[in-house]
């Protein structure tokens, strides 16, 4: 069951390409398609990391990884290279796991 | 499936018990801008036929960027190419050493493992901060009331309508 949802997912995010490639121009063209769809995933990756850092399941929870969240936003915020804003999250919910 | 944002949340949703299908849609919607850029690139690629399937699938955040930088259209198509070639090859190789390696490891937790999807995001999502606040608001809002996985399907949703009806064009 879930290498179906893959396979379709991978599938679609194949086709969405691909369309861009081949359908008519016009098509996508649209001021109100061209405004929202770079909203979609502003949005989605934001919801995403906020239900990953403050919930368990269908709970909400607020545990180290809020903390990691902080580091990972202040390091962002101080222009850290990638790798250093992961890497230093992951130390804060490690260290603090530790305590 | 190759784009990354897809990936990340394809596992978060089913990770944190989502179902299937709401990760899988989740994913799709977060691959809906490729759409827009191969719109972009179409006319400056140019590609056809195999070339055009082949080139489909490096259609990225990445391989855009770089395309669209140069002046000159055969610097943009070796651009293009270049930068699909490497990312395909390291992201796969990358993603296969990752699946390797957890599998050694007893605990990701304790490497603090989990905490660092949701940090890699945060680069991702840095334009414009009102929608991604009010995106994880709601998200927060509705979890614990709707299946794990929906929260995305809600905001996704709702930042729909706001873009299509919303403003003033």
């Amino acid at each position: 069951m879930i290498w179906a949802g893959v396979l379709i997912a991978s599938a679609s995010c194949y086709a969405l390409k691909l369309a861009g490639l081949s359908l008519p121009q016009r098509w996508l063209q649209d001021p109100r398609v061209q405004r929202t769809v770079p909203l979609i995933p502003i949005a989605l990756l934001a919801a995403l990391v906020a239900t990953q850092t403050f919930s368990t399941g269908q709970h909400l929870v607020l545990d180290v990884r809020a903390a990691a969240l902080v580091v990972a936003i202040v390091a962002v915020v101080l222009r850290a290279p990638f790798l250093v804003v992961v890497a230093a999250a992951s130390l804060t919910a490690a260290l603090l796991r530790l305590l | 499936m190759f784009t990354g944002a897809s990936q990340f949340a394809l596992v978060g949703v089913i990770g944190a018990g989502g179902s299937i299908w709401a990760g899988a849609a989740t994913a799709a919607l977060l691959g809906s801008r490729n759409a827009l850029y191969g719109l972009r690139l179409a006319s400056l690629l140019d590609v056809r036929g195999v070339r055009r399937v082949v080139a489909a699938q490096v259609v990225l955040d990445e391989t855009t960027a770089m395309a669209i930088a140069r002046d000159d259209p055969r610097q943009s198509r070796f651009a293009f190419w270049a930068t699909g070639f490497a990312l395909f090859t390291f992201w796969n190789l990358g993603t296969l050493a990752g699946a390797l390696a957890t599998q050694a490891l007893s605990n990701p937790k304790l490497l603090g493992l989990d905490a660092a999807p949701p940090a890699a995001f945060r680069l991702r999502a840095r334009e414009p901060l009102a929608i991604a606040l009010a995106a994880a608001v709601v998200a927060i809002v509705v979890l614990p009331f709707v299946p794990a996985g929906v929260p995305l399907l809600i905001v996704a949703l709702l930042v729909s309508l706001y873009g299509l009806f919303g403003r003033a064009a």
